[in-house]
């Protein structure tokens, strides 16, 4: 009797906010936790194309259990499972390269944007172009303009006379270029979010560090930097996110070059382009890599909370 | 603080630093350090741009001329359909990312309105599992949504598409959409329940319109998401040409030994002009909402 009061109390304050929120809360329901769930159940078999339910073809499914097998076979790094180890040390280079040339160049055009500087506008929106461009284009672009023989670049950096390498092969150089790719389409995300940050500093702050004496370093380090800690610590964050998982620019450029290779990619690639079509392996990739950024998401909010973020 | 607010303050820098303060040198540091970043952002749009112009065996031309035999060609050809079904591309993209974006937008606009005017058990596991969706990557996912499509029939289509691109959109839009409401300042909501209004009432007539710069802008996000997305229509969509969105459609350009630059310019061009127009109309806005919606948690 007592409980169901309760319960009536508790609907009658809540149902609005409930009724609000339940398109989403099904919606998220049906097209990421139960994908999630088979996903993982998925990760215990032996599904491919092969033997996936097709109800065009009127074929049942007719995959088995594996229990741990893909597990032990990515993890124990054997390379016809793509090397994991490997890749993930390639991935960690891949992602924390990207975003540390996207933070410091981003951070630093946001500080000579943020100046007075004749034809501020017109830089501002210059230094946004390749943000605009849709990504797959810029792939495009830059694949033609990297081409060992009829690239800008390598004739470029043969009028200077300095070496001009293979960018595409099958070597290191393939993973630079794309970096080099991932960078110039990062920077001004960055750059715009970072100098959002910066106008939102109040003035007062500098003046009293002038008056006080500081250099401009240490207005730099002790304003500048603690007033933009927000919003640095949320799109360093995203930025790792988004380039842990970044596929397009990598798949568009290189393909399926193993010098290249990070987890998405190979991921989509025992999905997509092998013969095999191997389904339980990239879930297993899959699942790996939610775990990894789980893991690193909590060890990232961790230490932001003992410098008293509160995120 | 408002997208209104936020862009006024783009305009009047907080703290104005006399020009007068800086030396020569300083001045001509900046400006060749600014000149030297927007050269190396504009020249790959620049570069494509001019091959666009030049036959497929002059863009490959071991010293290249900015001009050489340059005709408008390479568009007549792509336009007409005679280097695959472009425009049948293009509407496939643009009805693709329309229907995403105004499926996500309506189905979140409700959650991101709730999760910023009230208080309610599950609010704060809700909004952490939206950020927690934004890790997925797609591999964790795909296997299934593929599983999913062809139970229901829809593998192969452009409405399964939408459904998976849903998977993204949605939490991310709600994300904004919160963000901006928050900015909306609440006494309006309470002035609409004095006058009687349902907290539906209240949102219906008085913060959805007030909200409109920020639904606009949350559509836009959600529109790219969609128009730029190379995984999952590469892995989903049939095989048929005119089934392609232009993400995939344009890969036909890079074969292995022969890739058509010219052409391939061309038809980036006309990919990334309209892009461009709009996304200069828009940009000032574009980060306010996400850092506003992110930060404030």
């Amino acid at each position: 009797m007592r409980r169901e009061t309760s319960v009536r109390r508790f609907l009658d304050r809540h149902w609005y906010a409930y009724a609000m929120v339940l398109p989403v809360v099904v919606v998220i329901a049906v097209l990421v936790l139960f994908p999630l769930a088979q996903g993982v159940f998925f990760t215990f078999t032996n599904i491919n194309e092969g033997n996936i339910a097709n109800p065009v073809l009127d074929r049942p499914a007719t995959y088995v259990s594996v229990g741990l097998d893909n597990y032990l076979n990515i993890l124990s790094g054997d390379a016809s499972y793509g090397a994991f180890w490997g890749t993930l040390v390639r991935t960690l280079i891949w992602t924390f390269g990207c975003v540390f040339f996207h933070y410091t160049i981003g951070l630093g055009l946001a500080l000579l944007l943020n100046r007075q500087v004749r034809g501020r506008a017109v830089y501002r929106v210059l230094l946004i172009l390749p943000w605009a461009v849709p990504a797959f284009i810029s792939a495009f672009a830059w694949k033609y303009m990297f081409n060992a023989q009829y690239g800008i670049i390598n004739q470029a950096l043969r009028a200077v006379g300095l070496p001009d390498p293979v960018w595409l092969g099958q070597s290191d150089w393939a993973l630079v270029a794309v970096m080099i790719v991932n960078i110039w389409l990062g920077v001004p995300f960055m750059m715009v979010a970072l100098l959002g940050g910066l106008q939102s500093i109040p003035g007062d702050l500098y003046e009293a560090a002038e008056v006080d004496g500081a250099t401009p370093w240490q207005r730099f380090r002790h304003v500048t930097l603690p007033g933009l800690q927000s919003v640095s610590s949320t799109v360093v964050l995203l930025g790792i996110i988004w380039t842990f998982n970044m596929f397009a620019i990598i798949y568009l450029i290189t393909g399926p070059n193993p010098n290249t290779r990070i987890l998405v990619t190979y991921a989509f690639e025992r999905f997509f382009s092998g013969a095999s079509r191997d389904f339980a392996v990239a879930s297993t990739y899959g699942v790996l890599i939610l775990s990894v950024l789980l893991v690193f998401a909590g060890v990232y909010r961790r230490a932001l909370r003992k410098q008293g973020e509160v995120w | 603080m408002s997208v209104e607010a936020a862009s006024f303050k783009a305009v009047q820098p907080t703290r104005a630093l006399k020009r007068s303060e800086r030396s020569r040198l300083a001045s001509f540091g900046l400006h060749a350090a600014l000149v030297t970043a927007s050269l190396i952002a504009v020249f790959p749009v620049f570069w494509v741009l001019v091959t666009s112009f030049k036959p497929d065996a002059r863009a490959v031309e071991t010293t290249p001329k900015l001009v050489n035999e340059s005709s408008l060609d390479n568009y007549t050809r792509i336009l007409s359909g005679e280097k695959g079904d472009f425009l049948a591309w293009f509407g496939n993209s643009v009805v693709i990312a329309l229907l995403t974006t105004v499926l996500s937008v309506f189905l979140s606009a409700t959650t991101g309105y709730a999760a910023s005017r009230f208080r309610f058990p599950g609010k704060r596991s809700l909004m952490l599992s939206f950020l927690v969706v934004q890790m997925f990557p797609f591999a964790v996912l795909i296997v299934p949504l593929y599983n999913i499509l062809l139970a229901l029939g829809l593998q192969g289509t452009s409405f399964g598409l939408v459904l998976v691109y849903c998977t993204t959109a949605v939490p991310f839009c709600t994300y904004m959409l919160k963000g901006y409401f928050d900015t909306i300042p609440g006494d309006i909501d309470e002035a609409g329940r004095v006058d009687g209004l349902s907290p539906f009432g209240v949102f219906w007539r008085l913060v959805l319109p007030l909200a409109r710069p920020g639904l606009a802008v949350t559509a836009f996000y959600a529109f790219l998401t969609a128009w730029g997305e190379v995984a999952f229509a590469s892995a989903f969509l049939s095989a048929a040409d005119e089934s392609k969105t232009l993400a995939v459609g344009l890969q036909v350009f890079v074969q292995q030994n022969r890739t058509e630059w010219g052409h391939l310019a061309a038809a980036s061009i006309l990919v990334a002009i309209p892009a461009i127009v709009v996304f200069y109309l828009v940009q000032r806005f574009l980060v306010t909402g996400l850092s506003s919606g992110a930060v404030k948690g």
